[in-house]
């Protein structure tokens, strides 16, 4: 089933990304085609069968909680559009 | 005396040849960077292999290696000039992951493989292009140009490590790290007709690595020989403190495990991937390349991985959705250009758009749709179950096999510009080293041989997860009795 604009519109503001018109329309195209070819999986039972979300044995490794040097500050921020004060300064959040 | 490339070929010797004339003292490191840079100042420009060019840090790191050359603390990598694909992080040097939304990007640390190969003396020569974000099989999805197949110029390098690939296959480096999320290193190496290892999920520390889809991608390494490739893991393979997805699982001496034959080796050709789609020059070089495996000592026998037929549409959820996530956090607020706007949203959508190019923005949108309400269930977390099924595939396989043969990629390189607005065709290049990556196992591509065009053909070999060391040994043994890795496409 095809994707309508309006759910391209909707994917496109959760992802925070501005499309042009064009870019709307193709997309909505070549989405819904990879989804169409997607649907083969829900054709497949898998009631019994749990999901895998990593395929290592490992699940949650923490260190030791001690504090370790790390980058300074400087460093960090040097790649920032803007800094001011040590911190990474961005435009109003709040109207 | 004076040193002259043009007689030497230096370029057209493998890292163990290289590390023994450097040992010998025939060469020095210096030179043989020298001899290098020069090569890439004259090839790069029409293969585009590079995006940057490292040569002040390359002959500093030369010099170094020549002091270390003369005492006992010099490792096999010692002096050798490598390639880093750009989307693992060099302090100090750009990093660009082939996306506009990171230019200007200069890491303050070193990936944890930068590290390591540094800590064994080796030298980097520059960093190499890919696919934006290592999303692609070709590297046209690069924001800055696409890499061309040396043995073809007109062709693509596979990708998304094509321009490591490219740069190993033309002999702009000895050797070359890339990353693998869904083929990514075996399928380029496979068009390039060079070595391209993808270690297990977990074996080498993914620190440093810009991620795509952090449960499948691994960094993994090119070279001309099964024996470099050797080289290159022993270096960088290991348990990283700080990748918590990395395993503690011992690191063998992969060079060392090379020189055992292949007697009793069970190999196991999956009836699912020798099916209609494949190129017949394809079939055929694959084919004998499995003849050469059993003149060696090798059984083989025909195995079954049912769920092959799913796997794309499982990667090609389960990949994106992660993505979506991972690239949440380029915004323009601590690194990368930014776009203003008055308000942060607005400046977030407005700097998102800008910078990413369409392949990214095609994946963002798909992850972003199977993770969002009503649709998880249906797409996400179906794919996951399904991921679950083609690992057991693999599971059941290697109970009665050692390791799996079969083709790399369906075809040989194609042309610029033939599949770069049809997702689905680009897609369907992956589709025999997808499976492995979802399962998080051991792939290895090797060439062996060409099609009548004189295009390289990769045999892929899969082991179970931790099993790099029989993939290196049968792609060395191969190698012991082939000739196809000496040939050298003419530039």
């Amino acid at each position: 089933m095809p994707l309508t604009l309006q759910e391209v519109q909707h994917i496109a503001e959760l992802a925070k990304l501005e499309l042009t018109e064009a870019e709307m329309i193709h997309f909505r195209e070549q989405l819904s085609a990879v989804l169409d070819y997607a649907a083969a999986l829900r054709a497949v039972d898998t009631s019994a069968i749990p999901p895998t979300a990593t395929v290592l044995p490992l699940r949650t490794v923490l260190r030791d909680d001690v504090p370790q040097p790390w980058l300074d500050r400087e460093a960090l921020l040097a790649n920032a559009a803007e800094v001011e004060a040590g911190c990474f300064k961005v435009p109003a959040v709040l109207d | 005396m004076s040193f002259d490339d043009a007689n030497l070929e230096l370029h057209a010797l493998t890292i163990t040849q290289v590390a023994a004339k450097l040992r010998a003292g025939e060469i020095t490191s210096v030179e043989l960077t020298e001899a290098f840079l020069r090569r890439i100042e004259a090839l790069n420009p029409k293969l585009n292999a590079f995006l940057a060019v490292t040569a002040d840090l390359a002959l500093e790191q030369a010099r170094e290696a020549d002091r270390r050359l003369k005492t006992e603390s010099a490792a096999p990598l010692t002096g050798i000039p490598v390639a880093i694909k750009d989307v693992i992080c060099v302090r100090g040097v750009p990093a660009t992951a082939g996306s506009k939304i990171l230019g200007g990007y200069i890491p303050p640390y070193h990936a944890t493989v930068v590290e390591k190969l540094l800590a064994a003396g080796v030298v980097i020569l520059g960093k190499t292009n890919t696919d934006e974000f290592a999303m692609g099989s070709s590297t046209e999805n690069s924001a800055y140009g696409t890499t061309r197949n040396p043995w073809d110029v007109t062709r693509v390098p596979g990708g998304s490590s094509g321009g490591s690939a490219a740069a190993v296959a033309a002999g702009l480096a000895l050797g070359a790290l890339g990353s693998d999320t869904g083929g990514s290193v075996r399928q380029p190496g496979a068009l390039c007709g060079v070595v391209g290892l993808k270690p297990s999920y977990g074996r080498v520390s993914r620190y440093g690595l810009i991620a795509f889809a952090s449960s499948l991608d691994q960094i993994g390494v090119f070279a001309r020989t099964a024996e470099d490739a050797a080289l290159l893991l022993n270096a960088i393979a290991g348990h990283d403190p700080n990748d918590g997805t990395s395993m503690p699982t011992p690191v063998p001496d992969y060079v060392a495990e090379l020189k055992k034959d292949l007697r009793g080796l069970r190999v196991g050709l999956p009836k699912e991937y020798f099916v209609g789609g494949v190129n017949a020059e394809v079939s055929a070089a694959v084919n004998a390349a499995v003849k050469v495996l059993e003149s060696l000592g090798a059984e083989t026998r025909e195995v079954s991985l049912p769920h092959t037929d799913l796997a794309l549409s499982t990667y090609y959820i389960i990949a994106p959705a992660e993505a979506s996530a991972n690239l949440a956090r380029f915004d323009g607020v601590r690194y990368g250009p930014r776009v203003d706007a008055p308000a942060m949203w607005d400046e977030y959508r407005k700097t998102r758009g800008a910078g990413f190019g369409p392949e990214v923005k095609r994946r963002i949108m798909l992850g972003t749709y199977a993770l969002s309400t009503g649709y998880y269930d249906a797409y996400y977390l179906q794919a996951q179950k399904v991921r679950t099924l083609i690992k057991g595939d693999f599971d059941n396989a290697f109970a009665d096999v050692d390791v799996i043969a079969c083709p790399t990629s369906p075809d040989t390189a194609f042309k610029i510009g033939e599949k770069v607005d049809d997702p689905l065709a680009m897609y369907l290049e992956d589709v025999f080293t997808l499976p492995g990556s979802l399962a998080g196992i051991a792939g290895l591509s090797v060439n062996c041989g060409f099609d009548a065009l004189g295009l390289p053909i990769g045999l892929q070999l899969l082991g179970p997860a931790f099993s790099e060391e029989r993939l290196l040994r049968v792609a060395h043994q191969y190698q012991q009795v082939t000739e196809w890795h000496k040939r050298e496409p003419k530039l």
